[in-house]
């Protein structure tokens, strides 16, 4: 009886989150960005870093929480609204990475690119994503959900086995990888010559380098990557944007029509088949984008034997159920309680429990760790976790899958499907006799735009 | 369109063992490995197989029972052969150099026996506290729930398994013998060793036990009935728990055996062994059909083949296409025989 | 499903909703001269056909024809092959053999939502809603061609027209420029309008905003027959419409079901309430075992001999 209270709040938070709605998504965003931002800034300063050392730590989290936001983002058109079971997304990503390297690297590095203008290399990064994406819409169409499933994580090994494989080497650098990406946006915006590392900073580089060091950040470095992070929210927020109007439209119904039933909507005279397709190149294109930006430009340095692993894929996926799939909010803050507060903050941990001077004995292995416990003497064991903390992470993640699916099927956040429509449903300008408008005042439909 | 490439690729080999390309001793070589390797895949199939078309999803933590097999054969055989050379803890944890142990089926074939068995059982165990712990909270829900599920059943198993066992990829068999058995054929050398020839006989004898039991038995019948055809389920509901569990004991077992035998064959074990083998074991599944024993044998043994053959046509560097290829097949079936070589026509 | 999934797409089906154009695919010169007999007042027609599923044979060979503007009922026993003919006629299977007339044109083995999209939709007879949308999304969801389902209007803002534009000037912007989402809006503001009104006749407005998962067994047969209204068909199949309902909407709805007709609607109605197929039916077919075993008006139906052994012991 006694946790009663705490969970009927719950509650209360997760019908209040559930009702939709433009300003309340806002708001909810702005407020777990800030949260976020807040913890982060609170660890760095815990753990005695300087100012550039914290706003390090807030924007590798800033960074992070992006990439995730736009990925899932990606993931929730084919998944969330269309129901295709895509768990190929690390291979789209590596399509967008690899391709963005390859248009607009330079010509003259290993592996060779073509140094097109940037913008070219993102939009056709994209364009490639989409067209693995049409070749992989083709057992979408056809094969039920975990057949699909298993045809994407085909697929996505795929891409990644042949990027490792030599005779690719090329184009892929084969297991060396490659580090031949375009200097990011942010470079160029502050540099006379972006791709060289040494270049002087141009004019606004000079202002801008000038007022950080007033500050005492003298990592012309950091206030690059923090300025990419910036552009990257950017980014964020137009996907945003174009998933929500994607959503809140008749395409997007029919999308969800597919998900809840494709031979009604087939007998409704919708042809379901296309509206795989594009979605799934939408998607696709939006992973490639994603690709492109973080690992591409955002890291400058790609490997498959690292990179875009299948774990990859599940991190997402975790993501967005954490989030609740078909909510483009949802996928966002999924996106961001993913990748701050289940990925990047346990690696802070083991720093975090140096200070408090246990010293922590290193025990080699489990036995050595579990024994000591007998004599009723912990720390070996905690040590032992601390040491392992990037399993322990793994395991956390899995537990909560498993926890997810067996309590909270709709999301963490709760039932957050939002009404596909480009108007509010709930309003009639044109009523006859008497208002059905006046239901309550709810309203329907995310009809945020327009 | 992909007869007509099988096809070709027949002649091809043809071609190539006429013109003496193709050395037939090589050519043999590859078909034994494949078979070897391909029994693995299609033992640790038939669990996948029966569980996907009796709990009707999906389980990506299939190959973490491999792993399981691996690790607690591993450790018991150690423990066997080992005595002495190191401490119980060091031994358990495959601390000992490979060499100083001698796990082999020559030097200690009492460790590897036993080590089999210990494998099998505790892979059941492991299998059955999960379904008690994960999936049997779950028993209505849809196959992809279950599915995202065994994802992170497959983490928390992997990861627990890395955390004991550490994240190196160690050895762990002895040398042993090897008989070169084609000169007296006259195909030139061609050798077969000991530890393929048990996994040959253990496997043999697993399929053999396995068929006995869905055939002879009142429980394997309606496990077979369940597996065969997926609408008498649905007809009948929710199957029992009484099959389910025996599901997860015949699959479970089975993944344990397949992974104690592949660290025979390949000589090292790692924590993620069973993950890495997992997409080659759904291929195995889907060739031969879901729900089908014997297609899953025979779908592992073809695409164990397939992968050593290849070698005949993506050689030097581009040996690294194998696995894209590989997979790229089980894509293909997927799209033009979604029921396998053994399944029937699907109804709606 | 895999019906649907492994038939060849005869994609030529698309153009042309005027019915007589013959489709290239389909040269064959009997299916033209069925085509040109069948009469115009015969929207719907099926010759000889037959759906096996393994050994089973559910329809077999069976032929009838549906008048134009008519409720006609179709009844026979469980398992006589009423569902299978309408998923054939429907395009969910794909017939063993025989052909299906739409309006005199060959429909035979069309896509389902190429089928819909002449016209003839089909409701389900164990009613299938969108269970995790809303009410009045599954009905937003029902009218065809909406400028909305392209992903570009979905998405691209539109480009008003310039207020010094006189009204037939904006038309004339308006047809050539871009509108994009503003269009989308526009009409589905106007499709709203009649989402509530259909819903307010079939007395369901009130449960606009809920989850169709969230309805009673009758309300969700009540949206589903308000669902096939919404895509301004030209005939409709209900395949027991009434089950679940209770009385007094029952009347309601076939009452609604004479109105539409009147206005021009064809109906064929799978029912086994037979008080109703009599009370409302001109033309009623019995189907057992896959067979057309008689057809006629009420009363000859009532007396037929064979009706009744079929139905053997139930009350006609
Ligand atoms: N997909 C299918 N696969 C196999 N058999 C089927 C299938 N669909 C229908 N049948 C069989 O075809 C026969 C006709 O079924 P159908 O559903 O058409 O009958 P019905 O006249 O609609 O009966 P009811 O009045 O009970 O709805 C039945 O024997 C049924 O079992
Ligand atoms: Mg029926």
């Amino acid at each position: 009886m006694s946790d009663e209270t705490p969970r009927e709040r719950f509650s209360g938070l997760r019908a209040r989150f559930s009702q939709g709605g433009g300003t309340t998504d806002a708001s909810l965003l702005l407020v777990t960005m800030v949260a976020l931002w807040a913890l982060f800034a609170a660890v760095g300063m815990y753990l005695g870093y300087d100012t550039a050392g914290v706003l390090g730590t807030v924007q590798s989290m800033t960074f992070l929480v992006a990439v995730y936001a736009l990925a899932v983002l990606a993931l929730n058109l084919q998944w969330g609204y269309a129901g295709l079971f895509n768990i190929g997304v690390a291979g789209f990503m590596a399509v967008g990475a690899y391709a963005v390297g390859f248009l607009s690297g330079s010509p003259d590095a290993t592996p060779a690119g073509l140094g097109l203008p940037l913008p070219i290399g993102i939009i056709g990064a994209m364009l490639i994503a989409a067209v693995v994406g049409l070749i992989a819409a083709f057992p979408a169409l056809r094969l039920r959900a975990d057949y699909l499933a298993i045809a994407t994580v085909a697929m996505s090994e795929i891409i990644r086995t042949t990027a490792l494989a030599r005779p690719l080497a090329p184009i892929t650098g084969a297991g060396q990888g490659t580090r031949n990406f375009p200097a990011n946006p942010a470079r160029t915006l502050y540099y006379e010559n972006p791709a060289d590392v040494t270049s002087a900073p141009n004019a606004v580089g000079e202002a801008v380098f000038g007022v950080f060091e007033s500050f005492g950040v003298m990592r012309t470095n950091l206030v690059v990557d923090m300025t990419y992070t910036v552009l990257l929210l950017v980014v964020v927020g137009l996907v945003y944007w174009l998933s929500r109007r994607t959503g809140n439209s008749p395409f997007g119904r029919v999308l969800k029509a597919i998900r809840e039933d494709e031979l009604v909507a087939e007998s409704l005279g919708k042809d379901t088949r296309m509206f795989k397709i594009k979605i799934f190149m939408l998607g696709c294109a939006l992973m490639g984008l994603a690709g492109a930006l973080w690992q591409g430009l955002g890291n400058g340095s790609v490997n498959p034997t690292t990179n875009f692993l299948p774990v990859l894929t599940f991190y997402i996926f975790i993501a967005l159920i954490i989030g609740g799939s078909g909510s483009n909010t949802g996928s966002v803050l999924g996106g961001a309680v993913f990748a701050a507060l289940l990925f990047l903050l346990p690696t802070y941990i083991s720093n975090i429990v140096a200070t408090f001077n246990l010293r922590l004995p290193r025990p080699n292995s489990v036995i050595d760790a579990f024994t000591p416990l007998l004599s009723a003497d912990p720390l070996p064991l905690v040590g032992f976790v601390v040491a392992n903390i990037d399993s322990m992470r793994f395991i956390i993640i899995g537990v909560l899958l498993v926890w997810l699916m067996q309590n909270r099927p709709d999301g963490l956040l709760g039932h957050r499907k939002e009404v596909a429509s480009s108007v509010d449903l709930m309003r009639r300008d044109r009523t006859r006799g008497q208002t059905a408008a006046t239901d309550g005042g709810r309203t329907q439909g995310g009809a945020d735009d327009e | 369109m992909a007869g007509a490439v099988a096809v070709l690729l027949l002649l091809d080999l043809l071609r190539r063992l006429v013109d003496g390309s193709l050395g037939p001793s090589t050519l043999l070589t590859y078909l034994w490995t494949g078979l070897v390797i391909g029994l693995i895949y299609g033992l640790a199939g038939i669990g996948l197989s029966l569980t996907y078309s009796i709990l009707n999803f999906a389980n990506f933590a299939h190959g973490e029972y491999v792993t399981v097999g691996a690790f607690s054969g591993f450790s018991t055989a150690y423990l066997v052969a080992g005595g002495g050379i190191a401490t119980l803890g060091n031994l358990f944890l495959l601390r000992p150099a490979a060499g100083q142990v001698g796990v082999s089926i020559t030097s200690a074939p009492f460790a590897v026996v036993v080590g089999l068995l210990v494998a099998v059982v505790a892979t059941v165990v492991v299998a059955l506290v999960l379904d008690r712990v994960v999936y049997k909270p779950m028993r209505s829900a849809e196959g992809i729930s279950l599915l995202i599920a065994s994802i992170g059943v497959a983490f928390v198993v992997r990861y627990l398994l890395a955390i004991v066992y550490g994240t190196q990829r160690p050895g762990v068999t002895a040398g042993t013998q090897r008989y070169f058995v084609g000169e007296a054929l006259g195909l030139g050398r061609f050798i077969v060793d000991a530890h393929q020839l048990i996994i040959l006989v253990a496997a043999a004898v697993l399929v053999v036990g396995v068929h006995l039991l869905l055939t002879r038995t009142k429980l394997g019948k309606s496990m077979r009935a369940m597996a065969d055809n997926e609408d008498l389920a649905r007809v009948t509901g929710i199957p029992t728990e009484r099959v389910i569990r025996s599901t997860w004991v015949l699959g479970g077992g089975l993944a344990g055996a397949a992974g104690f035998l592949l660290v025979l064959s390949q000589g090292t074990i790692a924590y993620n062994i069973g993950w890495r083998l997992l997409l080659l074991i759904f291929a195995a599944v889907i060739l031969g059909g879901i729900g089908s024993v014997y297609g899953a044998v025979l779908g592992g043994i073809i695409i164990g083949i397939v992968q050593q053959a290849s070698a005949v046509w993506l050689s030097g560097v581009w040996s690294d296409m194998t696995l894209p290829v590989t997979f790229a097949l089980l894509i293909v079936i997927l799209l033009i025989r979604p029921q396998g070589i053994y399944g029937g026509v699907e109804t709606t | 499903m895999s019906d649907t999934e492994e038939q060849p797409v005869e994609t030529s089906g698309e153009t042309g909703e005027s019915g007589d154009a013959p489709e290239p695919g389909t040269a064959d010169s009997a299916v033209e001269e069925a085509a040109k007999t069948t009469p115009r007042g015969v929207p719907l027609r099926i010759q000889n056909l037959r759906k096996e599923f393994g050994g089973i044979t559910a329809v077999a060979d069976a032929s009838f024809q549906v008048e134009a503007g008519s409720l006609t009922g179709l009844i026979g026993p469980n398992g006589a092959g009423k569902s299978t003919t309408f998923n054939c006629i429907a395009g969910v299977h794909r017939p063993t053999s025989g052909k299906v007339f739409f309006q005199g044109e060959d429909i035979t083995g069309l896509r389902p939502e190429q089928v819909a999209n002449k016209g003839l939709v089909r409701t389900f007879q164990i009613a299938r809603e969108m269970e995790d949308m809303t009410v009045l999304e599954n009905m937003m969801l029902a009218p065809r061609g909406q400028v909305g389902e392209s992903l570009f209007n979905s998405v691209v803002p539109g480009i008003p027209a310039p207020r010094f534009l006189d009204d037939s000037q904006r038309q004339r912007w308006e047809r050539v420029v871009p509108q994009g989402r503003r269009a989308v809006t526009r009409q589905e503001e106007d499709l709203r309008e009649r989402a509530w009104e259909t819903l307010e006749f079939f007395e369901i407005d009130h449960l606009a905003g809920e989850y169709a998962g969230s309805l009673s067994g009758g309300q969700r047969k009540l949206l589903e027959m308000a669902r096939v209204l919404m895509t301004d068909p030209e005939m409709v199949l209900l395949d027991e419409p009434l089950a679940g309902v209770n009385p007094t909407l029952e009347k309601k709805l076939l009452k609604r079901v004479h109105d539409l007709r009147e206005e021009g609607l064809t109906f064929l109605l799978v029912e086994h309430d037979m008080d109703v197929i009599m009370n409302n039916c001109e033309h009623i077919i019995v189907m057992h075992q896959g067979t057309v075993l008689a057809e006629g008006e009420a009363d000859d139906i009532r007396n037929d001999d064979r009706v009744i052994d079929a139905y053997l012991g139930e009350t006609i």
